[in-house]
């Protein structure tokens, strides 16, 4: 008896229900009496059909897998040829001259991703406070969609707004060309603001509001409560959020080249133009050949690994909140 | 002095709330200059003969009707594969699979190809799709790669959905002797429908607007694709590749709303379904 199972789901039936937990299984049928009533047939039409929903969800495990094989193999031989190191730190990229260090475009990388977080950042926390604490339910009405609507913006739209709009207004501003980390900063805060803010505000309507009320009746004002009580609460969500929307700032491509200046070189200056490593793909792909080819693909193995750790991370300080609370 | 604690209290509050209010004012001033801009540049661009037409000579005058019909071709194809396996994968998670290794092996592949570069996407189809498996620069190999990229999204608005039906609208299905898949087939999955399908809809305008998947999957020709082994333009390409060369801007302004418009259109459509079923519901 103890080790029978439920014909219709597959799962054990307990003998006993004591555990609280268990109470949904509770009011089902005694084991023996379902099995009279189930035919085997339908038993098993069950049982295939669960694991035909099985091998669905595993297709996702089969894309990862079969990402790291395909881009992993062509872009392999380059991390063999150069060496790891040369590859990973050498500064030089001119892979005409055999030149295949890829650490210029891995700081520029990075330079516009803190810039862009550090401007989108506080603009996507700002609204996602302002969506779950601040406004009332009109303004709500309003400025929610309008987070959506960034979201369903395709990028190469960003881009093409970066260049024929925000372009010429920085190098009137600034002079030069207006091609610079300066615009792709705020081309990047503004795409990574609906990643941010969704999620800070699922994060902030999950604090109970039990806790608000207590602030409020201890005299706090809102802001107070917001700084001192639930941003402390939701923390663990605000970090996943930020590093999700690094991620995203990280992995950006289209926005970018329009509107980077495509130089190769760590730039001098905020207005001056650069290349990252999701860029140099689109830029060399068209006539790249041999090791360059491979390299390009030896790039694209360096953005992934860079993400699956961003997401790697946010299970980790995830599981870290679990066990703290 | 408790008075002027009071006092900085207050004025504390009214300029960090007045801060989180501009945080506010200026997400959504973003929307709307970028709206207005492209929507002002690109509405005198908009005739018949723009959407119906083909482009013709070295500037791409003209139409763009080949790169439309790309679009929605490979945007059509490639939910035609995903929706499927996603919502069949979606089930598994939301009602079949217990918490154990593998379940958390599954969530953390979806979270790492949800969070896979768009460009690594594209390099993947060029390499498995185009080359790999021999079917060169053709809608099927774009709608395959963009598969990969929609699959974590589907997933999980569809997950979410089937979670959000009630318990004891399954305890009832069971006490009637249904099996879990006659409940699942024709009582929780019908009853999620409207928000699966918004989560779906949300998914083909995020296809529709990709770049950098198609154009190492699809290339860049114009050509107006009949059999998915045809190659093709989309918008999105088309959009970039004239405004990186700078040639036929009236032709980008024009490509961009109308591009805007079709994205604007799906979410729309999808806030409708969500928002009428809300209210069904209510």
């Amino acid at each position: 008896m103890s080790d029978s199972h439920d014909p219709r789901t597959g799962e054990p039936i307990p003998e006993m229900c004591t555990d609280p937990k268990s109470a949904e299984n509770a009011p089902r049928p005694p084991a023996r009496q379902a099995l009279m009533t189930i035919s085997k047939a339908t038993y098993f039409k069950e049982a295939a059909l669960k694991n035909l929903f099985l091998v669905c969800a595993c297709v996702a495990v089969a894309g990862v897998a079969l990402i790291f094989l395909f881009v992993g193999l062509e872009g392999w031989p380059i991390f063999a040829k150069v060496g790891v190191f040369n590859f990973l730190g050498g500064l030089k990229w001119y892979p005409t001259k055999q030149f295949f260090g890829i650490l210029t475009l891995i700081v520029n990388s990075m330079l516009a991703m803190i810039g862009a977080l550090a401007i989108g950042g506080p603009l996507a926390v700002g609204t996602a406070v302002f969506l779950s604490e601040v406004a009332s339910p009109r303004m709500r009405e309003i400025v929610r969609p309008a987070v959506e609507l960034l979201a369903g913006i395709p990028s190469v739209v960003y881009g093409f707004f970066g260049l024929v709009m925000l372009r010429p207004i920085v190098a009137h501003l600034f002079g030069g060309l207006g091609f610079g980390l300066f615009t792709v900063w705020m081309i990047l805060a503004v795409m990574i603001v609906p990643t941010i803010a969704t999620l800070t505000e699922d994060a902030l309507r999950s604090v109970p509001d039990g806790i608000r009320e207590a602030s409020y009746a201890m005299g706090a004002t809102k802001w107070q409560t917001i700084w001192r009580v639930l941003l402390p609460a939701a923390k663990i969500g605000i970090i996943d959020a930020i590093i999700l929307g690094m991620g995203r700032a990280i992995g950006e491509t289209m926005a970018v080249v329009m509107v980077a200046g495509n130089a190769r070189v760590i730039p001098d200056g905020i207005f001056k133009p650069f290349l990252t490593l999701t860029t140099v793909i689109v830029l060399d792909m068209p006539y790249a050949a041999g090791d360059h080819r491979t390299a390009l693909f030896g790039v694209a193995i360096v953005l992934f690994i860079i993400s699956m750790i961003f997401v790697a991370a946010i299970r980790v300080i995830s599981r870290f909140g679990k066990g703290m609370s | 002095m408790q008075t002027r604690e009071r006092m900085n209290k207050r004025v504390t509050n009214a300029i960090a709330l007045s801060v989180i209010w501009l945080a506010a004012i200026a997400t959504v001033a973003a929307l709307g200059t970028i709206l207005v801009y492209v929507f002002v540049n690109g509405i005198g661009q908009i005739t018949p003969s723009f959407i119906f037409t083909w482009p013709h000579g070295v500037n791409m005058e003209g139409g763009i009707w080949p790169t439309i019909q790309a679009t929605i071709y490979v945007t059509g194809l490639s939910m035609l594969i995903t929706t499927p396996i996603a919502v069949l994968a979606a089930v598994y998670l939301a009602e079949y699979a217990v918490q154990g290794r593998l379940v958390s092996t599954i969530r953390f592949a979806a979270d790492s190809l949800a969070s896979v570069p768009s460009i690594v996407m594209g390099l993947f189809g060029l390499a498995a799709f185009v080359e790999g498996m021999g079917m060169r620069l053709s809608v099927l190999a774009a709608a395959l790669a963009l598969s990969f990229l929609l699959l974590p999204i589907i997933v999980r608005t569809t997950e979410e959905s089937i979670r959000a039906v009630p318990k004891y609208i399954r305890w009832g299905s069971y006490g009637l002797g249904a099996s879990k898949w006659q409940t699942v087939s024709r009582i929780v999955l019908p009853s999620a429908m409207p928000r699966i399908t918004t989560g779906v809809i949300l998914a083909a305008g995020r296809a529709m607007g990709e770049t950098a998947v198609v154009i190492y999957t699809m290339g860049t020709m114009i050509n107006a694709p009949v059999s998915p082994l045809d190659p093709g333009r989309t918008m999105p390409v088309h959009l970039m590749l004239m405004a990186q060369e700078g040639i036929n801007m009236p032709g980008a302004y024009g490509t961009a709303l109308l591009l805007v418009l079709m994205v604007l259109g799906f979410n729309l459509t999808a806030r409708y379904i969500g928002r009428r079923n809300r209210r069904m519901q209510g």
